[in-house]
């Protein structure tokens, strides 16, 4: 999960903006999409999938997760009424009506695809794809929306690597229109060109990326982010000061500290683990700051608490 | 709870979350750009939770919530219609 934050992206539109015709295998049925994981971006995925006439499956074995989903999904619905006006937007009991908040992998088993939204744990993922590849139907797609584990190691723990594609989709979901999309080695073009047909349903266009950790978003966000909290720690400049270089100076949307409160600070501190894990260069080492305010239970918009208090 | 206290308790609740900003009883939060989507997420649940309403979909207006004076006024009248 991340956020692009500022500067100018290129965008690559995606193909196939309209659906294929219903007669080709390659018809999207609003009804098969699975979500796994209840967490802010499964469920915003699911929120997105729904307000575009989707009916997901959302997954999460912790019922208590999905408690929650379904209290977020509404407050954001409200909010976007609030913002955009209530008649511009469906009433949230519609929205939430057509989403399946489940804890049974076995409605995944006429799923066209699945969008995996796991903790980023390779052990987790390892065990919910062989689930995944055992439940799902031959021809359903996986998309792994991580932010920072090799999609062609995702595929190898399925029998499908051709189907298995990541889709680094950017929080909160249904507002940002651009998902960076990354081929794994095995992934085939058909895979790819399915996916984006399915994200231009979604009103969102497609930066098709190469397979390294932490593909192009992450690899440089959150060095930087990581950067930044080593200016706190050696107390440099206070976390206001950090963002407002970044978004005064440099014209961001939002500077390194509030991205990291709004992504997570459990999440920065995982992705950032991956990274030293993977590429082997201590330049990703997590700074000692950041582990502490994990510990402390210190995770940013999520806990009410991060870099700035959300109480 | 005074009117007072309630002005206060939001003001400090905005202060906290939108840096770098002084905001007077009758500015236009939204109008002036301070604030987007993702924070009326968080506008919304905070008047849930701090003070103990319930608001509902038809009081989703930004003439409720668009500034300091109106969402006090909006969390009184919702207290003495309960």
């Amino acid at each position: 999960m991340g956020i692009a934050s500022g500067g100018r992206r290129r965008r690559r539109q995606a193909v196939a903006p309209t659906r294929p015709p219903a007669s080709t295998e390659m018809a999207l049925s609003k009804s098969r999409v699975g979500v796994i994981g209840a967490g802010v971006m499964g469920t915003g995925v699911a929120q997105d999938l729904a307000q575009n006439g989707f009916e997901p499956i959302l997954l999460d074995t912790a019922e208590a997760a999905l408690d929650k989903a379904r209290r977020s999904v509404r407050q954001a619905i409200r909010a976007q009424a609030l913002v955009q006006g209530a008649g511009q937007r469906e009433p949230a009991a519609a929205v939430l009506g057509r989403i399946t908040f489940t804890g049974d992998s076995g409605l995944l088993r006429a799923a066209d695809f699945v969008i995996e939204n796991a903790t980023e744990d390779i052990a987790v993922k390892r065990t919910i794809y062989a689930e995944l590849d055992r439940v799902c139907p031959a021809p359903c797609i996986f998309i792994a929306n991580t932010s920072c584990i090799p999609i062609t190691r995702l595929g190898a723990f399925t029998g499908r690597p051709q189907q298995v594609i990541g889709g680094h989709f950017m929080n909160p979901v249904p507002l940002k229109k651009t998902v960076e999309m990354i081929p794994g080695v095995h992934t085939a073009p058909e895979t790819l060109e399915k996916t984006e047909a399915l994200m231009a349903e979604l009103g969102k266009a497609c930066v098709v990326v190469g397979d390294s950790p932490g593909f192009v978003s992450n690899r440089v966000l959150m060095l930087t982010v990581n950067e930044a909290i080593f200016l706190i720690q050696e107390s440099v400049a206070a976390p206001k000061d950090v963002d407002e270089v970044f978004r005064s100076c440099m014209g961001h949307t939002m500077g390194p500290l509030e991205t990291a409160d709004l992504i997570g600070l459990d999440t920065i501190l995982n992705s950032l683990r991956v990274l030293h894990d993977e590429l082997g260069d201590p330049k990703f080492r997590p700074c000692a700051l950041l582990t502490k305010m994990v510990d402390a239970g210190q995770l940013g918009r999520k806990s009410g608490r991060g870099f700035y208090s959300y109480a | 709870m005074t009117s007072q206290d309630t002005r206060g308790q939001i003001r400090s609740y905005l202060e906290r979350v939108i840096q770098n900003a002084e905001i007077e009883d009758d500015d236009d939060i939204f109008e002036n750009g301070f604030v987007n989507s993702l924070f009326a997420v968080e506008l919304v649940a905070f008047t849930e939770n701090t003070f103990g309403i319930e608001v509902e979909d038809e009081d989703l207006d930004l003439a409720n919530f668009n500034s300091i004076d109106a969402l006090a006024g909006f969390i009184e009248r919702k207290r003495a219609a309960a």
